[in-house]
């Protein structure tokens, strides 16, 4: 939720040459284009570069936000166009859940834990976990529908999809999560649900 | 499998509240009614809970902030698209070529000899052949060399403009 003043008045005051205030900006929405970067590289420095250059664009365009929607659903557009050609560029490892690699992941995390004391997992790193193991676009699904406080209609805004497919897409996401935990956590969840 | 996903579907819209009232209530019944959907929904009531409780924001590093704010020093914000547009140079351009096909389609057209009512048909196709028209008279003569050398012109200050533009931003 947020504190402080809202996005519209801080924009505002950038567009009328206070770039000191951008930074309320950054602060506020650092956390989720960041997270959402991390799902598309498993690099945390990459994942930084891209969030960087996101922000650096959307204070470059700031002048053309206007207003219409809100500037989260503006901000989202540009880190999943940013994402999207980062990952093109770079021809970025994603975890798909067709990529052996991601089993080999997947064992890792699962063997890891039971070696690793699993009563001292917590249902929070679990499920960060399981996200991790789903592919890119279905985290990011996921991540801005629990996390981006976007409706349906705004994610499709920023997806450039129709509502209803981002529905669909939502609703496979998190059966393919919930499978991944099943599959991976199973005891966790069994302890946790 | 497509009844599993039908009812997965239809349970998460009322999970996230998405369907209409009447399917609303029609699935109330169904949880209320059938062990299957009301397991299945407990099911899924739970991944939703899971998610909305446990999924967490990554943080960058502490200084991305600051390192944010000391990149944008050097740059400025671009004016809004809408400010070096002019919305009326496009409609400007739009009609130009709208008056050109106009023009070519009547031209064309006028070159039909509608009175010829020798041969088998008589219809619009057999009489309008674009490949018989003459173009020749539009193509051949001073005027449209000077129109698309003025073209040519203007094509090239526009690139020169864009170079230069690149230029300076590179700069």
């Amino acid at each position: 939720m947020q504190t402080g003043p809202n996005d519209k008045d801080i924009i505002s005051a950038v567009l009328q040459g206070n770039k000191e205030a951008y930074g309320g900006l950054v602060n506020r929405y650092q956390g989720f284009v960041f997270t959402i970067c991390l799902r598309y590289t498993s690099s945390r420095e990459d994942a930084e570069e891209i969030a960087q250059d996101i922000f650096v664009k959307a204070y470059r365009c700031l002048a053309d936000f206007r207003g219409d929607s809100k500037f989260s659903t503006w901000l989202y557009t540009i880190v999943n166009t940013s994402c999207i050609t980062f990952l093109r560029k770079k021809r970025l490892q994603t975890h798909s859940l067709d990529d052996e690699k991601v089993f080999a992941v997947a064992d890792n995390l699962d063997g890891g834990m039971r070696a690793n004391q699993v009563e001292q997992k917590s249902r929070i790193a679990m499920v960060n976990q399981a996200i991790q193991l789903l592919s890119a676009d279905d985290a990011k699904i996921i991540t801005l529908f629990y996390k981006g406080e976007q409706s349906l209609e705004e994610m499709g805004e920023i997806l450039g999809m129709e509502p209803n497919t981002v529905k669909v897409k939502l609703h496979r996401a998190r059966v393919r999560l919930k499978e991944k935990m099943e599959k991976h956590f199973a005891q966790e969840v069994r302890d946790l649900v | 499998m497509n009844t599993e996903y039908n009812m997965e579907d239809r349970l998460w819209d009322y999970i996230d509240g998405s369907g209409n009232a009447e399917e609303k209530t029609f699935v109330e019944q169904l949880i209320a009614t059938q062990e299957e959907w009301r397991k299945k929904y407990h099911e899924l009531l739970d991944v939703h809970h899971l998610m909305q409780s446990s999924l967490e924001l990554d943080e960058p590093s502490m200084r991305f902030s600051q390192n944010v704010m000391e990149e944008i020093t050097k740059y400025q914000i671009t004016p809004a698209t809408k400010t070096y547009i002019n919305k009326k140079i496009i409609y400007g351009i739009g009609i130009f070529f709208l008056v050109m096909i106009a023009g070519m389609v009547i031209y064309g057209l006028g070159q039909v000899n509608w009175s010829d009512n020798t041969g088998v048909s008589n219809d619009l196709l057999t009489k309008y052949n674009p490949g018989k028209i003459d173009f020749s008279k539009f193509f051949n003569n001073t005027y449209t060399t000077i129109f698309m050398m003025i073209n040519v012109v203007m094509g090239l200050m526009l690139l020169d403009m864009w170079l230069g533009k690149k230029k300076k931003e590179f700069a």
